[in-house]
């Protein structure tokens, strides 16, 4: 039996919208994954560091400041040089359609701009987070 | 119709059992018809029972006149139409500054300035928690020559400028009456808002420095200032929009941003001033949502619970204090990035709803705003619309339009009694505004209300075309403004430039006098202007401080 998919919802950058970012915590909590909230205004290595103390199986990070290349392309680097880049990163916000490919080639796994169903959000963490939870659960 | 007395004559009730039989017995369409966007309950039909107890020279009287139910001027748009003016700003002081030249040429008649994360936070643009931010969500502005270059070739004597501005407001202020004073222009002149409202900040919209206490001792300096020193600014606008973008229910908005006004009334009292000196420049700031009447209602019903709490409750004496002007931004959160020109029509609605409901001024958001600011054309059609519901369709022409509408005054009634049992909850419960801040009242009331709201979307219930349903293959790309990282090491560049020009001793005695000032209570609004003029930057302003004030931490919980 596998222990349930951890997920970290993160907001980094200095923007304070935080409204998204608190519904798909509330709604990945209610799917039965385990869920922890950074807070606002958090540094890309404070993420980090928060991510590998709960031994979190994603990172779900929410930016609507524009900040979005620096921001996910600084947490990826810093999960690779942890030695954490097993953990999932993925994330939403005001991202125009034009940088999804960018950022999914910057090692993000999945992109979820305004509008995307929850339903479909769940779907994919159930996926994807299932896989290192359940190699932790195994090792 | 002189007064409604909540009694039917026999004919009218049959004539009424034979609708309700008739209603009852039809057909009904799915989803969440029968309440507001809201969840307000709603009737299918509203009637002349539903005004019982509605008097009407008492709960609505004449525009111009106590409770403003009917609007805060005798003429309405009569006189003098809404001021159109779209905010705006990105990159640097000089592109910005670019765009505030077309928009004034385009026929808009204020200006409106959005700033960018790091200046909204108290940071300069090339610290370090900047990096990815500088320009992006609005204009860079960290020095007294950014905010001059703001400004090259507008007439700050004549111009009103609006400033989305909060924890960094009084920094922000002093660079506008330092950057008017080298233009030639003295603060008694100046006109204009900030949006100031720090309560809010961290009910909603989230951009902080300081903790609550000493930043209303800070708006406290400012509201004692500007009533001597700048009479015709508007030192707060006291803000609902980002309550509501969080994701609140109209009552919410309504009630969190005016119980937000009563608690800066309050501080002002509690600093030793008097309601009128200050009470006639507060101003508000509210948004306006899809659900057309409800809206409508929630403007009128702010007018009337201001009018009435100031009067009656504070004892002002000044009608002036009385009269609750707000400016209205459509909303944001109801734009999709789904089939995008659809948001032109649903800023047209909302933007209807804010005219109908009386807004002294108006900012309709640009079809694109959801995915990036907006472009010149999308701001020109986002513009345009103002001026049509203006010029064309006649709904400037007539004050109050849907004063009188069974449906409307029965709802603005509600969100009324709504907002009452919030004002008493939170001084029953919490004991004022602040301590239900300590306690993540509103955060929590707000954070229900966005799921609620979210899972009524995912489960179909309620229907946003282009997203959950009417969905179709699109290409999403649209013509964006970017805004690269060559502005950032641009910005960076002036303001260490800027740095390296200084007196740096001369800089150091205003931040050190400053800081004084914070310690033994004196006003702290001349040690603003005095550190801007002695060419300190925002964030070594905002900085200062922190030793001595703290920096607020808030509560994570989901």
């Amino acid at each position: 039996m596998s222990r349930p998919i951890r997920i970290l919802v993160a907001k980094a950058g200095l923007d304070g919208h935080d409204r998204g970012a608190k519904v798909i915590a509330r709604a990945l909590r209610d799917a039965g994954f385990e869920v922890i909230y950074t807070g606002l205004h958090q540094t890309p290595e404070q993420v980090v560091e928060a991510a590998i103390q709960e031994d979190v199986d994603g990172i779900g990070l929410s930016v609507l400041s524009g900040a979005h290349m620096t921001l996910f392309a600084r947490i990826k680097e810093l999960l690779r040089k942890e030695k954490a880049d097993d953990i999932l990163l993925f994330g939403g916000g005001t991202i125009p359609q034009e940088d999804v490919q960018p950022l999914l080639d910057a090692g993000v796994a999945a992109v979820f701009t305004p509008g995307t169903p929850i339903a479909g959000i769940i779907d994919f963490v159930r996926r994807e987070g299932g896989k290192r939870s359940e190699a932790q659960s195994r090792a | 119709m002189a007064k409604v007395n909540g009694k039917l004559n026999d004919e009218l009730k049959s004539a009424k059992t034979v609708w309700r039989a008739q209603f009852e017995a039809g057909a009904k369409r799915p989803g969440a018809i029968d309440r507001t966007i809201s969840d307000l309950p709603l009737k299918p039909l509203y009637e002349p029972d539903d005004l019982a107890g509605l008097d009407v020279e008492r709960d609505l009287g004449y525009p111009g006149q106590y409770p403003y139910t009917r609007g805060i001027h005798a003429t309405g748009y009569r006189g003098k139409l809404w001021t159109m003016r779209q905010f705006a700003g990105f990159g640097t002081a000089k592109q910005t500054n670019a765009r505030y030249k077309f928009l004034l040429a385009t026929g808009q008649t204020g200006l409106s300035v959005a700033f960018d994360m790091p200046a909204l936070m108290g940071y300069d643009s090339d610290h370090p928690r900047s990096l990815g931010e500088v320009g992006k969500c609005g204009v860079a502005i960290s020095t007294l020559q950014d905010m001059m270059d703001l400004f090259d070739g507008i007439d700050l004597g004549t111009i009103t400028t609006s400033m989305t501005i909060n924890c960094t407001a009084p920094v922000a202020l002093a660079m506008y009456i330092a950057a008017a004073e080298a233009q030639g222009v003295p603060q008694a002149k100046l006109g204009g808002t900030l949006q100031n409202d720090i309560l809010k900040e961290y009910i909603a919209q989230k951009e902080w420095i300081y903790p609550p206490e000493p930043s209303m001792r800070i708006i406290t300096d400012m509201m004692a200032y500007c009533s001597k020193f700048v009479p015709k600014w508007n030192t707060i606008s006291i803000s609902g929009y980002h309550i509501r973008e969080a994701g609140s229910t109209a009552a919410q908005e309504l009630a969190f941003t005016l119980a937000d006004g009563f608690a800066y009334v309050e501080a002002g009292v509690a600093a030793g001033m008097q309601v009128d000196d200050f009470a006639p420049r507060l101003s508000f700031f509210f948004n306006s949502h899809s659900d057309f009447f409800e809206e409508i209602a929630k403007f009128r019903a702010a007018r009337r619970i201001w009018a009435r709490h100031l009067r009656e409750r504070f004892g002002a004496k000044n009608p002036r204090s009385w009269s609750l002007r707000f400016h209205a931004q459509t909303a944001g959160c109801s734009a999709t990035a789904q089939q995008p020109k659809n948001n032109i029509m649903r800023v047209a609605f909302q933007a209807l709803a804010a005219v109908l409901g009386g807004a002294q001024s108006l900012h309709t958001n640009s079809l694109d705003e959801v995915l990036a600011l907006p472009t010149e054309e999308n701001v020109q059609i986002a513009l345009r619309t103002q001026q049509i519901i203006a010029y064309e369709t006649g709904a400037a022409n007539v004050i109050d339009p849907v004063g009188g509408a069974y449906y409307v005054e029965r709802l603005t009634n509600e969100l009324e009694q709504a907002a009452e049992g919030y004002f008493r909850r939170i001084d029953e419960e919490f004991g004022g505004v602040i301590p239900a801040i300590h306690a993540g009242f509103f955060q929590k009331e707000i954070a229900d209300a966005s799921y609620a709201y979210q899972r009524e979307i995912e489960n179909g219930e309620r229907i946003i075309v282009g997203v959950n349903d009417f969905v179709v293959e699109e290409d999403h790309q649209i013509a964006l403004l970017k805004i690269g990282r060559e502005t950032e090491l641009e910005q960076n560049r002036r303001v260490q430039a800027f740095r390296a020009a200084r007196d740096g001793e001369a800089v150091e005695r205003a931040l050190a006098a400053f800081k004084r000032a914070a310690e033994s209570g004196e006003n702290l609004m001349p040690h603003y202007i005095s550190c801007v003029k002695n060419k300190a930057t925002l964030g070594e302003i905002s900085e200062a401080l922190v030793p001595i004030f703290g920096r607020y931490r808030e509560p994570a919980f989901i």
